[in-house]
């Protein structure tokens, strides 16, 4: 039932606004609203009843195991949540002066100086209001690097065929044309193929490591000679970061430019679908195009850098400071973590991940990549259930949730076929490990003796398997009013 | 765990990372804290900044939010679930995001309204990449943008449109009331040529004037171009809405495409965020639209229920064919936002804005009542007005005000002079609903304290004449 289907004429959270309405006869008539919006009309309990049992309908980390693949589900500690909002930090106006802003700008300089010491990267910007955003920020400024030294014929992004979407949508946004490199067997990047796609009109490689198949890529100095040697630069797409962070930074791997999704390795809530936050941090040479703001120290003090003191700034991604409530639980997480706490997210994360793996195999799963260590995700497809059975990995994915599992990353990445990317995080006990692996044991037990199970899954939630061709073909995008 | 790996230490499963490559220990971070020791810090650091009477607008706003929007928002179900990719398990989330896109349509009153964007500014940028793929009668790719138009709106539109050789122009505005001019928008459509893909209208514009939104809207439609509204969505509880801009023919009226930011419905301030930008556009041009968009459909029992839909648009199917590389949306600030709306009604939202009215013009009438306190632009402004430091004010610049007044405790509004020289010794003050009788009265005190006491400095410092 929609909150619209509860309203009854008249009703309102009245305490919440004034309770009068002022006149504004001093509005020209044809510049006044005629009708009032079809806004519901509900007490605030019914708003609070509604949205409770809403929420209700959701699987999340603090209620099931979330190992959705490439997006680091882990634990959200709440003191993040609580001290990002204390009032000091809520109240503030974006346009209150720096001088009268120290405290949050504090924050702000510091997760730059730490981001920078984790990745190995000169400066940092934290505009970039997603990973999507922080790559958009990333190939600009790999464009405005060329552009700079004048040299206007790097019309040309490669991206390997395993990338995400975002990689080659950016590519395009940015206006560069994109080339698809092949990813071998074995998960690395095929490098024959790469050495003869660079070249002259090359501006720069989009490179995720470890890839989105969960391996590290083995030949990256030889990846960083190649581009390097082309004059093209390495862009880091820092979806998996969680998986080396304090082990190896992309700076010392070659890489120019990062994104770093902080919402993933840094702990920040995904909040439904975000807001998230996709930092970039740049090398030395590419230090005058960080988009703005960007916060500085002077003496003992912070203030926002603006366009007078980067003249050759990409530029502005955001009306103000990108995802400030966002970057304060990042710096949060961080301090909480500190050095060695870093450290200790990649090896469990790593541990967790190849623990899983191992026991998928004995389990008799097969591995996308069967001979190789995982990173902090993995890959099995269910290739062989398919042909078998006729279950497919969607299949697998609907009675997971029936077992109170949410499913892996499925249909991801494209190159391998029925694929579940499961991803624990460091955040898991072994117990909650071995349970989902009891209940894929379970589930491939089932896909043979009884797949219309799985066909049927799932059966517990709130709603069966939902019609997707109807609501993209029915367009009903909003309650008809 | 090792011993079903098969290793002898968990370093050993990081041995295909080149060795001479393995990090250091990383020096410049601190070592960790507990939860004590960083609420201590956090505290701290939150309490360093001054609290102040806020009195600034310039596109974000101090609104009061019922307690409940938060608490419901941050509940860990809503908190720490992740895009909806797995509907049956995703249903609050969804449904959620339908009854938001509902609520935005009807305060709209445009067809659809996508699940939103990362802020105002981002969203216009978007809204300008979608003109251009959906005006297909229009070859040019040049976009007309009143300088009316938020100028960090239209920084952020140009950093995030100009890779695909897009024009953005600007068109000036009329210095006497502080709205730009058919004639002036006409004049920049004949020196381009005539071809204009969009024209963007931004209502209450930057100044707090308002534009003539029905003239401009229909002449825009009259000339193939695509109109792209930028609204308050707050304050479109009082003024005529985007959906409804024009006098003309009920098949072609309204805005072609509105965006906005949604932070005066439920976010709060934070520094600048996190908002989310809201977009929306008419039927047709849906195909066009970024950014995720949920549907309600059936289920296999026929039962209802909610899918992201049309995904054909995006990155993760479409790769490098897509509306936009956008992947997620601003999701928890729209969860906030959306309870916002339902608790207070259209009614609650209504009250408030036209609170926001009032209240300003009661500042601005106090405000001019100081000796040399002038309002720039003639006409109605809505809850943002232009001022200026003229006649015996005038030896006070803005920044020196402003600083003047923040020991004070007063933040008294956005300096001008850096985007708008033109406009002088100009600032921009903002009244919401929030801002007492009372309140305003401390500030047109302050005023008129700082002007006397430069007055004075100005007079000692004058030497004597016999």
């Amino acid at each position: 039932m929609l909150i619209f289907e509860h309203s009854s004429k008249g009703r309102n959270g009245a305490p919440q606004s004034p309770r009068d309405k002022a006149s504004v006869a001093a509005i020209p008539e044809n510049l006044l609203r005629k009708k009032n919006a079809t806004l519901p009309e509900v007490s605030e309990l019914q708003a609070v009843r509604h949205y409770t049992r809403l929420s209700q309908k959701n699987f999340s980390i603090d209620t099931e195991f979330y190992p959705l693949g490439s997006c680091t589900m882990k634990y959200n500690p709440r003191a993040c949540n609580t001290l990002a909002m204390l009032p000091g930090f809520l109240n503030a106006h974006p346009l209150t002066p720096d001088k009268q802003n120290q405290g949050f700008l504090a924050c702000m300089f510091d997760l730059q100086s730490m981001l920078c010491e984790a990745t190995g990267m000169a400066a940092f910007s934290l505009a970039p209001m997603a990973g999507a955003q922080g790559e958009f920020a990333g190939v600009a400024m790999i464009d405005a690097y060329h552009k700079s030294r004048g040299d206007d014929g790097r019309k040309e992004i490669l991206v390997p065929d395993a990338a995400h979407g975002t990689n080659p949508a950016t590519a395009v946004m940015c206006g560069f044309a994109v080339r698809e490199i092949p990813t071998l067997d074995n998960g690395d990047v095929d490098l024959d193929a790469l050495k003869l796609a660079v070249g002259p009109q090359t501006a720069g490689l989009m490179l995720t490591n470890p890839s989105t198949l969960g391996v590290f890529e083995r030949n990256i100095e030889a990846i960083a000679k190649v581009v390097h040697e082309a004059g093209g630069l390495l862009y880091y797409d820092g979806a998996n970061l969680n998986a080396i962070l304090g082990k190896i930074r992309p700076g010392d791997m070659g890489f120019d430019v990062i994104h770093s999704n902080l919402h993933k390795t840094f702990s920040t809530p995904h909040g439904g679908g975000g807001p998230g936050s996709g930092a970039v941090g740049v090398a030395e040479r590419l230090i005058p195009f960080l988009p703005l703001p960007v916060v500085a120290k002077e003496e003992n003090s912070f203030r926002y850098l603006t366009a007078k003191d980067c003249p050759q700034s990409i530029g502005r991604l955001s009306a103000f400071m990108g995802n400030p409530g966002v970057l304060l639980r990042a710096f949060i997480y961080m301090r909480f973590l500190g050095r060695e706490g870093m450290v200790r997210v990649a090896e469990f994360a790593t541990l967790n991940a190849n623990y899983m793996m191992a026991e998928a195999k004995r389990r008799g799963f097969t591995l996308a990549i069967d001979d190789r260590r995982a990173s902090h995700e993995f890959i099995i497809t269910l290739k062989n259930e398919a042909r078998d059975f006729h279950v497919s990995a969607m299949d697998f994915a609907k009675r997971l949730l029936d077992l109170g599992y949410h499913a892996p990353t499925t249909y991801f990445p494209l190159l391998v076929p029925e694929c579940l990317l499961i991803e624990p995080t460091e955040s898991e006990a072994k117990e909650a490990l071995d349970g989902f692996m009891d209940a894929l044991e379970q589930i491939k037990q089932e896909a043979e003796l009884n797949p219309e199970l799985l066909h049927a899954a799932p059966q517990t939630l709130p709603v069966k398997r939902l019609d997707e061709v109807r609501a993209a073909k029915q367009l009903d995008l909003a309650f008809a009013r | 765990m090792l011993d079903t790996i098969g290793v002898d230490s968990i370093d050993d499963l990081f041995d295909e990372i080149p060795g001479h490559l393995r990090a250091a220990v990383m020096e410049a971070i601190p070592q960790g804290m507990n939860e004590m020791e960083i609420s201590r810090l956090m505290r701290r650091r939150a309490d360093k900044n001054t609290k102040a009477l806020c009195f600034m607008g310039a596109g974000a706003y101090q609104h009061h939010i019922p307690a409940a929007v938060w608490e419901i928002t941050t509940r860990g179900e809503f908190y720490s679930a992740y895009t909806p990719y797995q509907a049956e398990a995703s249903q609050g989330t969804l449904q959620l995001t339908y009854e938001y896109q509902s609520m935005m349509t009807a305060l709209t009153v445009m067809d659809v309204s996508n699940a939103s964007m990362y802020d105002g500014a981002s969203s216009l940028a978007e809204a300008i990449l979608m003109s251009v793929r959906a005006n297909r009668k229009s070859k040019s790719r040049k976009v007309l943008i009143p300088t009316t138009v938020n100028p960090v709106y239209r920084q952020t539109a140009h950093t995030i449109v100009k890779g695909q050789q897009i024009e953005l122009l600007e068109v000036p505005y009329d210095k006497t009331l502080g709205t730009v001019s058919l004639e002036q928008i006409k004049q920049v459509q004949e020196q381009q040529g005539g071809d204009i893909t969009a024209l963007v209208l931004q209502q209450p514009n930057f100044f707090g004037c308002l534009e003539a939104v029905d003239e401009i809207t229909d002449w825009a439609h009259e000339n193939n171009i695509l109109l792209i509204a930028v609204i308050n969505p707050l304050i479109m509880a009082v003024l005529e809405p985007p959906g409804e801009w024009g006098s003309a023919d009920e098949k072609v009226k309204g805005a072609d495409i509105a965006c906005g930011d949604g932070q005066p419905l439920g976010a709060p301030m934070s520094a600048g965020g996190p908002y989310y930008g809201l977009l929306c556009c008419k039927q047709a041009l849906v195909r066009q639209m970024p950014g995720r968009i949920v549907g309600r459909t059936v289920d296999l029992d026929g039962k209802e229920g909610f899918v992201l839909t049309l995904q054909a648009r995006e990155q993760h199917i479409r790769r490098s064919k897509a509306t936009s590389n956008i992947c997620t949306n601003q999701g928890l600030v729209v969860t906030a936002s959306t309870i916002h709306m339902a608790i207070m009604g259209a009614k609650g939202l209504e009250n408030t804005a036209a609170a926001c009215f009032a209240n300003n013009n009661v500042l601005v009438e106090k405000l001019t009542a100081i000796d040399g306190v002038e309002k720039v632009f003639a006409g109605t402004h809505f809850h943002e007005t232009v001022l200026q430091l003229a006649g015996s004010a005038a030896d006070i610049c803005v920044s020196e005000m402003l600083v003047a007044l923040m020991e004070k405790g007063i933040l008294g509004g956005y300096d001008l002079s850096l985007d708008y020289p033109e406009l002088g010794n100009a600032i921009l003050v903002c009244t919401t609903e929030m801002r007492s009788e009372e309140d305003i009265d401390v500030y047109a005190k302050a005023m008129q304290e700082v002007l006397s006491s430069a007055a004075s400095r100005q007079a000692a410092a004058l030497p004597e004449t016999a």
